[in-house]
């Protein structure tokens, strides 16, 4: 007698604050989408279908961070419905560029950009996933890379390690053979403090890497800030490239207050 | 060998040669400029070469600039070593795909291409012999590596010029190649025109220099080659302390590495740019249905934290203790491990080290603290 075909995975995409462009790489995944679609049951993804699924799932992907009291609220209704919680990109892991609100009075902003702040219910800092629920894995960047999404929910399926590295984006550089913009061409570059895994997309293109994957592991910030700030970058700028997509991110945060 | 003795070409010569070794059905590998850099890829002719084009070099600086004399070799080494091409960034292992309850491991073509490298640097050429001594030991023996050095066609050239970050004469692995080349060219630059004196090192290589034009060589010649290349040694940016692995033993527990691992970035940089670092991970992948696996080896560095992973964490979770690593097995027990110094004097950990670390600048600071300073 044959075998009754195992049950497909549940899958669930939620969105917190953010621009949806993680969500969009999951859709981006073209060749792959049919595959995704023909491995997992996707049971919950507004961005795609209006279909609501019911939970519990076996793997969540949040996007976005926590920004409100309802957010605060809803991500535990998430967490307790997923077997796996993961995040994707720099809202859901760090926080997000609105994170930028942290450095400053939130009710400021609020003034001077509504003409009924009264309408708005909002928290005084945007945070992190992890700072509210807990967090089985993190996919950085922004947006996420689809080779790292495909190949954390290929591991989740096949039950083997995934692919995720923690080193810095200068490895990936070398393995490509991407040459170093800067030290050959003096442009200030995140990528000895950030994470490797976005394909090394900026330094391919000439750019200095904007930090969009978060620190890396044991981020020496101070070091790389010091040695930008001698050969010619203002202290102000150095701040700055601190304090944009992971501004959240401890080790960003504390670099860039360090040099208000 | 050759039943020529020492020869010169001109630039037509090098041409000749870069389409000679093409014709045997060489891939020809050489330097040319992409990026700001002087890189190693395929070359089309010898038209890619890098004339004209000189590299400065200091602790996290590199810059190209133009020379008049059109040389095509007052290069030194670019930020990348030939390990890319006998030892490449990734390799699979192997691939399997699902069949029936099991699996079937897919047979791939073999890799049987060749290559030929011009513009090879004596300590390149000395960084091969180290990862000789690594990956093809007689009992232990990587056959990829094996295959694809044994094929290799390596053409040196001699240094004329040294780089500010180079110190291969206190390493005793340059300016000059005495061996392991099939052909070695120094390049001469003068009143004379451009020409290269051209030495054959192996039978291969004489019978490439058999097929190539040119003149036999002079006594002006080779006194012209040796006087361009000990202008090479006697300009060395750096200079490695001779005591060096005496110097990181006896330091081991030394508040300087508290000191080194403030500016480190743990980046990984300089094991990714040094021609004889060796290690990888071994990394699994699939696809989602699950019917095809792949096991990969790819480049990694002891300055990442998985690099000393093992049961329960890392064993070096700080950078201190992961730059005492590089250096001391680099420079000191290197030779226990395998006969010879892991340093070959290139430069290029300080000139990629994005904020300038120098290997040999440590070296004499554990040295002065050993002194009691």
């Amino acid at each position: 007698m044959a075998k009754a075909k195992p049950r497909k995975p549940k899958l669930a995409v939620w969105k917190f604050s953010s621009c949806d462009g993680c969500q969009l790489s999951l859709l981006d995944c073209e060749d792959e989408l049919l595959a995704v679609a023909d491995a997992v049951e996707i049971a919950y993804f507004l961005e795609a279908t209006r279909a609501q699924g019911r939970g519990p799932y076996d793997i969540s992907l949040v996007e976005g961070s926590i920004t409100t009291p309802h957010d605060a609220e809803r991500i535990h209704r998430v967490r307790r419905q997923s077997k796996l919680l993961i995040t994707i990109g720099a809202c859901a892991t760090a926080g997000g560029i609105q994170a930028l609100r942290n450095f400053k009075d939130v009710d400021g902003f609020i003034s001077a950009v509504y003409p009924h702040p009264d309408y708005i219910e909002t928290l005084r800092k945007s945070t992190a996933i992890h700072d509210h629920v807990r967090v089985d894995y993190q996919l950085r960047g922004c947006p996420i890379d689809k080779h790292q999404l495909l190949d954390v929910v290929g591991s989740l399926l096949n039950l083997r390690k995934p692919n995720l590295p923690d080193h810095s984006q200068c490895m990936e550089c070398k393995l490509q053979g991407t040459v170093c913009v800067m030290v050959a061409r003096g442009v200030p570059c995140l990528g000895p403090v950030t994470q490797a895994g976005c394909g090394n997309l900026c330094p391919t293109c000439q750019r200095g890497c904007y930090g969009c994957f978060g620190p890396k592991e044991a981020p020496n910030t101070t070091s790389l800030g010091d040695w930008l700030a001698d050969h010619g970058t203002g202290r102000r700028d150095v701040k700055h490239l601190f304090r944009s997509f992971n501004a959240g991110a401890t080790a960003f945060r504390r670099e860039s207050e360090a040099r208000e | 060998m050759s039943g020529r003795g020492k020869t010169v070409i001109g630039r037509d010569g090098l041409a000749d040669l870069v389409a000679i070794l093409a014709e045997d059905g060489y891939r020809v590998i050489g330097p040319q400029v992409a990026d700001g850099a002087v890189v190693y890829e395929p070359l089309d002719s010898a038209d890619d070469l890098p004339a004209g084009v000189v590299d400065d070099h200091d602790g996290g600086h590199y810059r190209l600039r133009r020379e008049a004399d059109g040389a095509v070799f007052a290069h030194v080494v670019g930020p990348q070593s030939w390990k890319r091409y006998l030892y490449p960034p990734v390799q699979a292992l192997w691939r399997a795909e699902r069949h029936g309850k099991g699996f079937r491991v897919i047979e791939e073509p073999a890799d049987d291409g060749r290559d030929a490298f011009i513009g090879v640097r004596p300590c390149d050429i000395r960084a091969m012999a180290v990862h000789d001594r690594v990956f093809d030991r007689g009992d232990v023996v990587d056959g990829g590596y094996a295959r694809r050095r044994r094929d290799a066609f390596v053409v040196a050239v001699n240094c004329t010029r040294a780089g500010g970050t180079c110190f291969c004469v206190s390493m005793g692995t340059g300016p000059a190649a005495g061996e392991g080349f099939d052909l070695a060219l120094t390049e001469l630059v003068g009143d004379n025109g451009h020409e290269f004196l051209v030495e054959a090192g192996s039978a291969a290589g004489g019978g490439v220099l058999d097929r190539l034009g040119g003149r036999d060589a002079t006594a002006e010649d080779e006194a012209a080659a040796e006087a361009a290349v000990g202008q090479a040694a006697a300009s060395m940016g750096r200079h490695m302390a001779a005591d060096a692995p005496a110097v990181l033993m006896a330091n081991l527990e030394s508040p300087h590495w508290d000191g080194v691992a403030a500016r480190c970035l743990a980046c990984g940089n300089c094991t990714m740019v040094c021609p004889t670092c060796f290690c990888t991970t071994v990394e699994d992948a699939t696809d989602l249905g699950g019917q095809v696996a792949e096991r990969r080896r790819r480049w990694d560095s002891c300055f990442a934290a998985d690099h000393s992973y093992i049961h329960g964490g890392s064993v070096r979770r700080e950078t201190s203790a992961r730059y005492r690593q590089w250096i001391t097995h680099k420079l000191a027990t290197w030779h226990e491990q395998f006969g010879t110094s892991g340093c070959v004097g290139c430069g290029r950990c300080i000139t990629w080290c994005p904020v300038g670390i120098d290997i040999t600048e440590e070296v004499r600071t554990l040295g002065g603290a050993d002194k009691g300073d």
